[in-house]
């Protein structure tokens, strides 16, 4: 579409579909919302992404507020639509975690579910064609906009670092700071190897999130770039690419959830191993 | 590809979303799901005690049934033994009043034909002694009379 339109060149067009809708502190003081890439930059670290933030609160405070009115008039007979949907997404959510976290907590299903339906709400915003938004959004005068939040890694690291500082958490609630200090001193080769190991612990445990943010991430943001490629050709054999991409990316979609899931599980369930050694 | 403070941003609505929905959505649901389980499980095992009781309860029927045709078939015994004990008793009856009656009758008989001899005896008596007179064409003493009817009597 902007291919056709001589304004752009497909660069810009690319680039345009890749920047964050940021709102900040300008470098001449004042507050208000970039309009190029270099006001950005003028922000740094102090500025926010009302786009992808902005969705992901939406989508949040949506799910919530849907299993909400679900939870409310929950009835353990015959269930509705709306309580057998709900059911589906927990009861799937419940036994995954079942099957891998064998420890007491209450804390790990809401957390769990939480993860999987938020991320997988952020996912599915990337099956809205991709010009959609932006292009109404432009009509009423906002420069940039990105519709997908687990696109921005802003997003995904925010989810990951939470994970993270549950893993800490759970980590040292469980095992005491000082055994939690020993599981990172002691393996995977005694005492003696104490610095090698310190070093391999530390880089296992930074992994954790680093990979799972960027994960998902990539995964995202990768299905994004090729559907906004497949935008920049002629209108009318978009549709041969585009819905082959969209119906494989359907498949992406979940299981990038799952997978954000799952690891979470996984890494919140050896936090809660207390060493059998 | 900036970070900023949109990941801090993140974290706390991630942060709000767990608490929320550990708090409103998870404890319900899972309670309702978990009812509804046990609802389940009771439901089908009550339908297995169900269709043990049904089973029992046919026995039961069986047995019964076979008690009551017992007990009809000798009701029905009973009742045709007692039957047939009337049956003979009436005959027994019936033969001894038959055999009463036949006595009274002929002790009747015997009586009525006693008196019809001793009527006919004195009758024919006194034709005799009628029969006399005239032969005799005289009159006789009433003692003599007497005496020769009481004579005559007694050879007939």
């Amino acid at each position: 579409m902007a291919a056709e339109s001589g304004a752009h060149s497909s660069g810009e067009y690319i680039a345009h579909h890749l920047t964050n809708l940021t709102f900040g502190q300008r470098a001449d003081g004042t507050w208000g919302i970039a309009h190029s890439h270099a006001e950005i930059a003028e922000m740094g670290f102090w500025s926010i992404n009302l786009d992808t933030f902005g969705f992901s609160l939406l989508l949040g405070i949506g799910f919530q507020l849907m299993f909400r009115a679900v939870a409310v008039k929950v009835t353990a007979g015959v269930p509705g639509r709306a309580q057998n949907l709900v059911e589906m997404a927990v009861d799937f959510v419940n036994s995954n975690i079942k099957s891998m976290f064998p420890h007491p907590s209450a804390t790990i299903g809401p957390l769990a579910l939480t993860v999987f339906v938020w991320v997988l709400l952020m996912n599915v915003m990337d099956l809205i064609p991709i010009d959609f938004l932006p292009k109404v959004a432009a009509l009423a005068g906002v420069p940039y906009l990105k519709v997908v939040p687990s696109t921005d890694v802003n997003v995904t690291m925010g989810l990951a670092l939470s994970v993270f500082l549950l893993i800490l958490f759970f980590s040292v609630r469980q095992k005491g700071l000082g055994g939690f200090a020993a599981e990172l001193s002691f393996h995977p080769f005694g005492k003696w190897g104490l610095p090698v190991n310190l070093i391999l612990e530390s880089v296992t445990l930074i992994a954790k999130p680093i990979s799972l943010g960027l994960r998902l991430f990539g995964n995202l943001y990768a299905g994004e770039m090729i559907f906004i490629l497949i935008a920049l050709l002629p209108w009318w054999i978009q549709w041969s690419l585009s819905v082959p991409w969209a119906i494989f990316h359907i498949l992406i979609i979940f299981l990038q959830a799952f997978i954000f899931m799952v690891l979470t599980i996984v890494y919140l369930s050896m936090a809660f191993a207390v060493d059998e050694h | 590809m900036n970070i900023n403070l949109t990941i801090f941003g993140q974290v706390l609505s991630f942060a709000i979303f767990v608490w929320f929905c550990a708090k409103y959505v998870w404890p319900p649901i899972i309670g309702a799901m978990q009812e509804r389980e046990k609802k389940i499980a009771d439901g089908l095992a009550a339908a297995d005690r169900a269709v043990l009781d049904l089973e029992l309860a046919q026995e039961r029927v069986a047995e019964r049934l076979k008690e009551a045709k017992q007990e009809a078939a000798g009701i029905v015994e009973q009742a045709r033994r007692q039957a047939n004990t009337i049956i003979d008793e009436a005959k027994t009856r019936a033969v001894e009043e038959a055999e009463r009656i036949k006595v009274a009758a002929e002790a009747e008989i015997e009586r009525e034909f006693n008196r019809a001899r001793e009527e006919l005896r004195n009758k024919v008596a006194l034709l005799a002694v009628a029969g006399a007179e005239r032969i005799l064409q005289r009159e006789i003493g009433a003692a003599a009379n007497s005496e020769l009817v009481e004579d005559l009597a007694a050879q007939l």
